[in-house]
Formats: C-alpha cells, sequence, structure tokens
C-alpha cells in the first residue's frame, strides 16, 4: 500500500478519464450497417430483379421491414434474448422518429421548393393580389391581405375559444358533479364536429338569421367553434393534472373554490395551459371550409374585422390553386409555406406566454442566484 | 370506550375548560379583543420575531420592534397572531362512507402547550386532525358527529363558514408542498391573497412569517427564485411560515417531518419550540422521541382490528410515556407493537 501511495506522489497525477457509458460499440454499428446494406441490397433484388414491382413508397417500406427482420437476426447471433429485444425495439423506435421528422421536413421542404420563386421577392409578403392578373409576373400580388385575414380571424377566435375551453375544463375538473358527464361528452362529439358543420351554423345562425355581415368576426365564430373542444380537452387534462395537495393547501389557508382556482390552479397548470391553446390554435389556423362560408374572398386588403369580405391564407391557397399559370401555382404554395412561418410565430409567442414548467428556474434566474451565491 | 373509564386523566381538561380561553391562560400573552397594534409587529411575547431567523445579513424592511402592520379589516380579532385559543374537541364521530373510522373522541388541547397525537398509522390521527379545521367535510363521502370548540365557539355551527375557521386554523401537511407557480414570496405572501387579508406592508408580514419559521437566514437572498427549488426541509419551513402568515391562532401539523432527513427534522422541531408560546400547537407524529421532545401533552389513539379509533389515554407528556395508565399505551411508547 506504501509503495503505491509513494508511486502516486512522485508521478503527476495523471488526468482522470471520465466512464463513456453510452459508448457505441464497434461490433454494434457495424451489426446496424450490415444489416441496413444487406436489406438495401435485398429490397433492390426483390424489386428490379424478381419482382419487377415499382414505387418509392413501397421500396422503402419493404426496405425497412426487411432491415429490422436482418437487424434481428443478426443480433441473435451475438446477444441474448433481452439484448436482442431491446436493441430491436430502440431500432424500431428511432426509424419511427426519423420518419416523422422526414414528412415535417418534406412538408416544410416541399411547399418551400415550389413557392421558392414567390417567397424569394420581398413583394409577395407586402402586396396584395388586388393588381395581380392572370399572366401577371412574380413581383406582382402577394399575400399581404391573406396574412392580415388570418391574423385577424385566428386572433378573434382564440379570444372567444380560450377563455371558453378553459372555462369548461374548469367546470370539467373543479366543479364536476352531475353535470360533468353531459358537458363531457358534448365536448367530445364537439372534437369530431366536421369544420364545414361550424361554417354553416355560424352562417345560418348569426349572418343569416342575425343579420351579422360576411366578416372575420363571422369567421373567427365559426373557428372559435371547431377550436373551443380542443381547448377543452387540453385543458381539461393538465388541470386533472395539477396535485390535490395544492388544493388542499390552498383551502387550509382560508380560501375559496374560486380563489384556489385562480391563484394555485391555473398558475400551475400554465404551461400545460399554453400547450391546450396551441392545439386548438392549430387546428383553427388551417381551416379552410369555415372561412369559406362565412369571410369569403377577395383580392384585396380589409383590416376591418366586422364588415367585409375578408381573405385567409388557407382561403387564398384554395384559390390560387386552381389557377392555370405556374406564378399563381408559386404564389399558392408560397401561401403555405407563409402559413407554416406564421404557426411557428404564433407557437412560439404562446410557448413564451406558458413560460417554464411551475417550479423549473429560466437560465437567466438560475444565473442569478449562482452570481449572487458568489458574491456572498 | 370501556377502557375510557379506567382513564383519570381523560376528562379532567374538561372541568379546567374555562382556562382554556386564552384569556385567562398562565403561559399565553393576555390581547384584549380590541388589539391596538398589529401583534405581529407589536413582538412575540418572548421575541422570537427578531431571533427566530438564523440572523445572517441584514434585514430589508425594518425591524419588528419599530414597525406595524395594519391589517385592513382588524375587526376581526384573529388576524394577527391574536389571542391564544385552545382547542376542544368533544366526542367527534367519523366516518368514512359507512366506515367509522374514529368514535367518540374527546380531547381539550390547550393553548401554549404542544398537543401530540401518536399511534399506529389507520387509527385514525389525520382524520381527526383534518376534523380540527373543517378538512375532513372536503373528503366525498366524509361524515362526523360531535363538536369542536375553539375558544367556546363551535366551529361546525351553521353559523360558521368553513374558509373563516382554516385560517384560524391553520395546517402543515404531511409532504412539504408549497406552490410550484409562486415564489418563495409569494408563497408566504399567497396565504394573505387567498384568505382575501389585505395587509399594508406584505414585506413585513412576509419576513416575519419567514423569521417566525426559522427560514428567513437561509431565503432572504433568494425570495424571488421558486419556493420548489429549495430542500425539503426548508420547503416545509417554508409551508410553515406560509400557515403563519395569516397569523392563525392554532397550528395543525400532520407528521410535518416524516418526509425529512434529521437535520430538518430538528430545524423544525426548534421551530415549533419557538412558536409554542404563540399559537396552540397539535402535532401528529410517529416518532416517540419527537413527542417527547416537542410535546407537552400527548394523546394515544388506538384502533383495534375491525373497531373505529379512539383515543387509549391522554395526559402530560412525561406521564403517558413514563407511566402510562393502559397497558397497551406502554407497549406503543415503548416499541412493542404498531
Ligand atoms: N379518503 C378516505 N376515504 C376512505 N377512507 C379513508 C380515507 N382517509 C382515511 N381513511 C380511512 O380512515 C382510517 C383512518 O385513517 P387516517 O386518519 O389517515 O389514519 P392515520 O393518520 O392515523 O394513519 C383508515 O382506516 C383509512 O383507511
Ligand atoms: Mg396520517
Amino acid at each position: 500500500m506504501t509503495t503505491d501511495a509513494q508511486a502516486l506522489r512522485s508521478t503527476a497525477v495523471p488526468a482522470e478519464r471520465r466512464v463513456r457509458i453510452r459508448q457505441v460499440s464497434g461490433a454494434g454499428a457495424m451489426t446496424l450497417g450490415g444489416a441496413a446494406g444487406g436489406a438495401l441490397a435485398l429490397t433492390w433484388l426483390l424489386y428490379e430483379r424478381i419482382l419487377a414491382a415499382s414505387g418509392v413508397l413501397g421500396f422503402w417500406l419493404s426496405w425497412y421491414v426487411i432491415f429490422l427482420l436482418m437487424y434481428a437476426a443478426m443480433a441473435a447471433m451475438q446477444w441474448d434474448k433481452l439484448a436482442v429485444r431491446d436493441r430491436v425495439a430502440s431500432v424500431a423506435l428511432a426509424g419511427a422518429g426519423v420518419l416523422t421528422c422526414a414528412i415535417v421536413f418534406d412538408q416544410v421542404g416541399f411547399s418551400l421548393a415550389r413557392g421558392l420563386a414567390a417567397v424569394t421577392h420581398v413583394s409577395f409578403f407586402t402586396h396584395t393580389l388586388a393588381n395581380a392578373g392572370p399572366l401577371s409576373p412574380m413581383a406582382d400580388g402577394g399575400v399581404l391581405g391573406a396574412m392580415v385575414g388570418t391574423l385577424e380571424e385566428i386572433g378573434l377566435a382564440t379570444l372567444f375559444s380560450v377563455p371558453l375551453g378553459i372555462t369548461a375544463a374548469i367546470f370539467l375538473v373543479e366543479v364536476g358533479g352531475a353535470w360533468a358527464r353531459p358537458v363531457r361528452t358534448l365536448v367530445e362529439a364537439m372534437t369530431a364536429l366536421p369544420d364545414i358543420i361550424a361554417g354553416l351554423f355560424v352562417l345560418a345562425f348569426a349572418i343569416l338569421t342575425l343579420g351579422l355581415q360576411h366578416c372575420a368576426l363571422a369567421a373567427s365564430l365559426a373557428l372559435a367553434v371547431t377550436m373551443m373542444p380542443i381547448v377543452a380537452r387540453g385543458s381539461e387534462t393538465v388541470i386533472r393534472l395539477v396535485p390535490g395537495m395544492l388544493r388542499e393547501a390552498s383551502y387550509a389557508l382560508g380560501s375559496s373554490q374560486w380563489r384556489t382556482v385562480w391563484n394555485v390552479v391555473l398558475p400551475t397548470a400554465r404551461s400545460g395551459l399554453s400547450t391546450a391553446v396551441v392545439l386548438g390554435m392549430a387546428r383553427g389556423i388551417g381551416e379552410t371550409a369555415p372561412v369559406l362560408l362565412t369571410a369569403g374572398y377577395i383580392k384585396g386588403l380589409n383590416f376591418n374585422p366586422v364588415n367585409g369580405w375578408q381573405t385567409s391564407l388557407p382561403m387564398l391557397i384554395f384559390n390560387e390553386r386552381q389557377q392555370p399559370d405556374a406564378n399563381d401555382l408559386a404564389r399558392a404554395f408560397g401561401a403555405g409555406f407563409t402559413l407554416l412561418l406564421l404557426v411557428l410565430v404564433l407557437f412560439t409567442i404562446a410557448r413564451l406566454l406558458g413560460g417554464n414548467k411551475p417550479g423549473e428556474l429560466s437560465r437567466r434566474s438560475r444565473r442569478r442566484i449562482a452570481r449572487e451565491t458568489v458574491r456572498r | 370506550m370501556t377502557t375510557e373509564s379506567s382513564q383519570p386523566d381523560h376528562d379532567q381538561p374538561r372541568h379546567a375548560r374555562p382556562g382554556a380561553n386564552g384569556a385567562d391562560s398562565p403561559s399565553g400573552p393576555h390581547w384584549p379583543s380590541g388589539w391596538p397594534a398589529g401583534p405581529l409587529a407589536a413582538g412575540q411575547p418572548d421575541g422570537h420575531a427578531s431571533s427566530g431567523g438564523a440572523g445572517t445579513g441584514t434585514a430589508t424592511v425594518a425591524g419588528p420592534e419599530t414597525s406595524m402592520i395594519d391589517y385592513v379589516g382588524a375587526s376581526s380579532p384573529h388576524l394577527g397572531s391574536g389571542p391564544l385559543l385552545g382547542l376542544e374537541a368533544r366526542n367527534v364521530s367519523a366516518w368514512f362512507g359507512s366506515n367509522k373510522v374514529l368514535d367518540r373522541v374527546s380531547l381539550d388541547m390547550q393553548p401554549g402547550r404542544v398537543t401530540a397525537l401518536i399511534g399506529p398509522s389507520g387509527c385514525g390521527k389525520s382524520t381527526f386532525l383534518r376534523i380540527l379545521n373543517r378538512m375532513h367535510e372536503m373528503v366525498r363521502g366524509a361524515a362526523l358527529a360531535g363538536e369542536v370548540l375553539l375558544a367556546d365557539e363551535d366551529i361546525y355551527h351553521p353559523s360558521q363558514r368553513p374558509a373563516d375557521v382554516r385560517r384560524r386554523i391553520g395546517m402543515v401537511f404531511q409532504k412539504p408542498n408549497p406552490f410550484p407557480a409562486m415564489s418563495i414570496y409569494d408563497n408566504v405572501a399567497s396565504g394573505l391573497k387567498l384568505a382575501g387579508i389585505k395587509v399594508s406592508n406584505k414585506d413585513h408580514v412576509v419576513e416575519t412569517s419567514l423569521r417566525r419559521a426559522g427560514l428567513w437566514g437561509e431565503v432572504q437572498r433568494r425570495l424571488r427564485t421558486p419556493g420548489g427549488a429549495l430542500s425539503g426541509g426548508q420547503q416545509q419551513r417554508l409551508c410553515i411560515a406560509r400557515s403563519l402568515a395569516i397569523s392563525p391562532s392554532v397550528l395543525l401539523m400532520d407528521e410535518p417531518c416524516s418526509a425529512l432527513d434529521p437535520t430538518s427534522t430538528r430545524r423544525i422541531e426548534e421551530t415549533i419550540t419557538e412558536l409554542q408560546n404563540q399559537v396552540t400547537i397539535v402535532i401528529v407524529t410517529h416518532n416517540m422521541q419527537q413527542a417527547q421532545r416537542v410535546s407537552k401533552y400527548c394523546a394515544f389513539f388506538l384502533a383495534a382490528e375491525g373497531t373505529p379509533g379512539h383515543i387509549v389515554e391522554s395526559g402530560p407528556t412525561e406521564k403517558v410515556f413514563d407511566d402510562p395508565v393502559d397497558p397497551r399505551t406502554a407497549d406503543y411508547v415503548h416499541g412493542r407493537f404498531g
């Protein structure tokens, strides 16, 4: 022992090597690569030489299945049963993850590629279609009018549907009782409501019966009908997740039910509620049918949400897509890309407003604590 | 109930009840019904308000000796840790649905002395405690009989609002439960907000409460950080501070240390000792040493096979531990069952 200690003292202490826990072993990587390559070769053989089948989708689907089988077989030669199951499951799940991401990138990339001719013009975002004729160049005509329409409609619809949806969720979780079941059934039924019915409802009730104009307000009412159940369902789930312990603590402090909901339950569920709102907006922002029936379509710009026809981005896509001109088609795809960007911006805003999970520190306050600790 | 006849201690406190009413209490301070200034400001009987915390660093607001809290609407004398009030349960029974879990429990919890409730789990200690501040009725299917008197007023009288009762009788739970969406400061102030109490000097109430809970020194530099970022023991003291901020007359604690390490447990026990002359404390504990350390009076609950829980023996803690009347008590406190 003493010699060890002396040896240690005499030589400089070597830098410690950290244990690498998630190391990819050579054999593991080779198995993965081999299975992928082998599956590719076999699939090619089947498709091109034996079956004379065709189709990209079928090809890759067959490849994926063969790949999994091969990987399982090769793994079984080297490892025990549990390890094989574990590895095959993680490879299959990773494949599903890659597929999901690929689809998203495909959607965004496709609309960007097809609409590239349009979105590279700044005028595309600052002009309306008012002066764009059938054969006008790309520099003419843009989506400004539709952007204004979409923002006004989704803004108003969010304003209507979020308080209603969250109130319904509070009723379901916090009040409950005999009426909770019919309300929940109704909300679930509304989730499955075809969106054009929501448009027809507003058309028949608000516009034809009550005499409301065709306008953004009418469209937002229709959108709110489709968004409300989504917000309510999402909010119900997250409000139910608030620990009952916190409600008890609040009541034990002499709080009323209303104060408990407002000061304890909703703030605790805030980040989850923002997700529910995002889900609702995601449903509403892409709706075409209800908007078609209630706000219609114009080529120009209309800022007034309570008077006059108005275009939204889905409506513009729908219309431009029907034109024969290649420029119009590019504008449709450009509008699609704009819609995706808009969704991204709105979601980011909702996330920022939702904030961190309760009890989690933001990076800034973590830094501040660190600073203050040092100062002490 | 046959065992009760063998306990001379059991109904003795009831005869002494008139003395339980704060004003006559020997150990508690005398607060006239229209006490002049905020009692927090006036300083507690032994000055804990300024010595409770670790005392490091500088105070951000004026010391308790100089400033005064003006409770807006101080017409109700319980705002502020005003009169020390005793709590007495008389023949309390409790049911969950058709299952009777407590059978005619009577206990006098006098002001100025800590009462400990001991007994094996499932014998109804938590249920009894929750009956004392009307939390029991929040459970669906729960029912009770008997009366609970807070300074001669039955808290179950129809004219009593549950929220008002809970404001006067605070509760600390087994698991620390600070509000995760609130900062440390807001957690302490939340009691005021939730109970609808308006104070002119919130900073002062927060500081005083944190000092009384023995947490001020540790958190004064980071009052704005989330309460959930504290250690378990600190969270529990934060919950105590939160309860103290609305100045209850009685503080009920349900196994407050069972989720904590020994050091945090010791801090909480110190806190209890410091608070015992300011609020009436009732504590449930599974730790016999803790019961002996912190309490002056002790009640042993037991629920024999299939029968509802009841008090086997109650009396001064020393007597219950050193010279119990009932052999089951002796067995339990010496760790022979339960
Ligand atoms: N919410 C509840 N619903 C039904 N039974 C309950 C409920 N809470 C407690 N009980 C029953 O009441 C009895 C006493 O429980 P409790 O007061 O929690 O005991 P202790 O705190 O002494 O361990 C137990 O038998 C328990 O099963
Ligand atoms: Mg218990």
